[in-house]
């Protein structure tokens, strides 16, 4: 129970008669990302506002940093740092200022504080906007700026509420950059997004969310394998001979014919089986010209646990070498 | 940690208040137009009018100049401090009030710096009035020596201070408790004509028929009034016809009543405090 950073029991928030939060339960680990995934509405901003003290907790408990909401949440206040979804700068303070009055209240020492603004504005690529007014950052830049804020009191859990919401798609990139970089520094992030991509590339594990409920929880990887196939496309000098060669090996359940080539369904890791794939038919004399691995993506999973498309979808649509490379970590 | 948030909270109010170099400006300008404009004027007159009265025999006299100087700081101290809550309404609409909210700083010292700022704003106005009065040549601290000067303005100042930090935490309450700054300007203007009108700013009490004088006795606007005048003008004139004596207990009781009705003021805005959710 050491390496649990965030504990939620039972987590129930209503507004009047309407339960936006229903009964919710999970738990982080220190260092991860995790995600909240859902459509808008789901109840996501509702958490995260009970979980960081801005809303009464109504009904249920939770941990965070060793400490109870119910009981500590000042302490917990100390503890950890917080990216609203809406943007919340003074537009008539310099970068500077904002660091600096954020810094003192939550009663850092000058020193520390002053050096800590310099590191954050240098970490955030905002050194030269140091005495801009946040009025005239880009949109972009003020997301950084607050991102920068919220790592101010180098909190042990930065609560992200759709950090990326409205930002162009390399800015949004870069966004995941900077966050991937304070998580491997150690500081455990708990985001919401309503982007399938944003969830997918950037978090160790996900809560899809819908209607004030968790749906399922899990690795992004194993929630697509969850669906159960892969999906493997090949071309090759002789696709009739290659089917026939494939048809009876282990792993692969059915062999669609495609103009061009072959789509191989796998029931098992498809990345573990198609070395073997190939290899099966280098031997038999076929040459595979074309090869392509898609993993199941996050919208068919989001589809499937929810039964509803986003209707609000990122910008960008996974793509497969994306969700390849997630395997790769972790 | 050592908790300094309300200097936190006042260090940034006094950002914005020098940042903006019109509501700067015009906050410095506008009691001394006052002073300029209304005070001639109506010296001018008041005092023709009062020629006419016989004057009390032994008692100085001052003219209207001085007499109202008191009532314009009074004045611009209770507009500068129903408006220094505004402040959190523009943080609750741009989102930083979140920012506060949920960091570690107590809401009390939320309410108290943004009352240390707004007595900061009304101590400069005070002062620019005095000597912009002096200037048009209100009798101030007329034949005081240095030391007795400074304990008037001290005095002066101390009433200023109380008074507004009691109006700072109303608008506080008020403002914690809205949702835009539109409103405030409305319960302001509603709240600034009957305290301002139903006192002894520009006019002796002594005239009014009996529900406006009850109000006046129990508008603090009154009591800072009595104050000022005290520490500016003396404790035995007479200025329009009317004689004006006050005891070191007057003062007192005067005093009192203001820090009564900050406490109560504060109470009305922590409970409001308490209770705001702010996401
Ligand atoms: N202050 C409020 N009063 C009443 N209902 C509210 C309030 N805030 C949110 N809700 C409702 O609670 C539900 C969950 O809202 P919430 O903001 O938590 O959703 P969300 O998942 O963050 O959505 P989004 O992706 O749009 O930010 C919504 O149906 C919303 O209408
Ligand atoms: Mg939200």
């Amino acid at each position: 129970m050491n390496d649990t950073i965030i504990e939620v029991q039972g987590l129930e928030h209503r507004y009047g008669n309407f339960t936006a939060v229903d009964g919710i339960s999970f738990s982080v680990k220190k260092g991860e990302i995790f995600s909240f995934l859902g459509p808008n509405g789901a109840g996501k901003s509702t958490a995260i506002n009970v979980l960081t003290t801005l809303l009464r907790l109504q009904k249920g408990s939770a941990r965070i940093a060793g400490f109870d909401l119910a009981t500590s949440p000042g302490k917990i206040r100390e503890s950890i740092g917080i990216v609203f979804q809406e943007v919340t700068l003074d537009r008539d303070m310099t970068c500077w200022e904002i660091l600096e009055f954020h810094g003192r209240l939550y009663g850092m020492p000058r020193d520390e504080r002053r050096a800590r603004i310099d590191e954050l504005l240098s970490l955030v690529q905002l050194e030269t906007k140091k005495d801009a007014l946040t009025k005239h950052l880009s949109g972009g830049m003020k997301r950084r700026l607050e991102i920068a804020r919220g790592l101010m009191t180098r909190p042990k859990v930065l609560f992200l509420d759709e950090p990326t919401i409205g930002l162009d798609p390399q800015t949004r990139m870069r966004m995941w950059e900077y966050i991937k970089q304070v998580n491997r520094e150690g500081t455990t992030i708990f985001l919401t997004t309503h982007y399938m991509d944003e969830a997918d590339l950037l978090s160790d594990r996900i809560s899809i969310i819908d209607h004030g409920k968790i749906i399922i929880t899990g690795r992004s990887w194993e929630l697509k394998n969850m669906l159960g196939e892969d999906l493997i496309y090949l071309e090759t000098s002789d696709n009739d001979a290659a089917k026939d060669i494939l048809r009876d090996m282990a792993g692969i359940s059915e062999i669609r014919t495609k103009s061009r080539g072959l789509i191989l369904v796998v029931n098992e890791d498809g990345t573990r089986l198609l070395p073997s794939i190939m290899e099966h038919l280098r031997t038999r004399g076929v040459t595979v010209t074309t090869v392509n691995l898609k993993k199941p993506s996050m919208d068919d999973v989001f589809v499937h646990f929810t039964g509803k498309e986003l209707r609000d979808e990122g910008p960008e649509k996974p793509s497969v070498a994306a969700s390849r490379s997630r395997r790769g970590r972790k | 940690m050592v908790n300094t948030g309300f200097t936190t909270i006042y260090w940034r109010d006094m950002i914005r208040y020098v940042r903006f170099k019109t509501l700067l400006i015009s906050s410095l300008v506008q009691p001394a137009l006052w002073m300029a404009f209304f005070g001639i004027a109506m010296s001018a007159s008041f005092d023709r009018l009062t020629t006419t009265v016989p004057t009390i025999p032994g008692v100085p006299a001052v003219g209207y100049l001085t007499f109202m100087g008191a009532g314009v700081i009074a004045m611009t101290t209770l507009f500068t401090s129903l408006f220094g809550g505004i402040t959190i309404l523009f943080d609750k609409n741009w989102g930083l009030m979140r920012e506060i909210m949920a960091s570690p700083v107590p809401r009390e010292h939320i309410i108290f710096g943004i009352a240390l700022s707004g007595m900061t704003k009304s101590f400069i106005q005070a002062v620019i009035i005095m000597v912009f009065g002096l200037f048009l040549g209100a009798q101030f601290f007329n034949g005081y020596t240095i030391p007795e000067t400074f304990i008037a303005i001290l005095g002066i100042l101390l009433f200023v201070g109380t008074f507004s930090l009691g109006f700072l935490f109303l608008s506080a309450a008020i403002s914690v408790s809205l949702e835009s700054p539109e409103g405030l300007q409305g319960i302001i203007t509603l709240l600034t004509m009957p305290i301002f009108f139903a006192s002894n700013a520009l006019y002796p009490i002594d005239a009014f028929p009996e529900v406006l004088q009850i109000i006046s006795r129990i508008n603090p606007l009154t009591y800072l009034v009595i104050g000022i005048r005290y520490f500016a003008v003396g404790d035995d004139f007479q200025s329009i016809g009317v004689h004006y004596t006050a005891t070191s207990g007057d003062i007192l009781v005067s005093y009192a009543a203001l820090v009564i009705f900050a406490l109560i003021m504060f109470s009305v805005a922590w409970w409001r405090f308490k209770k705001a959710v702010v996401t």
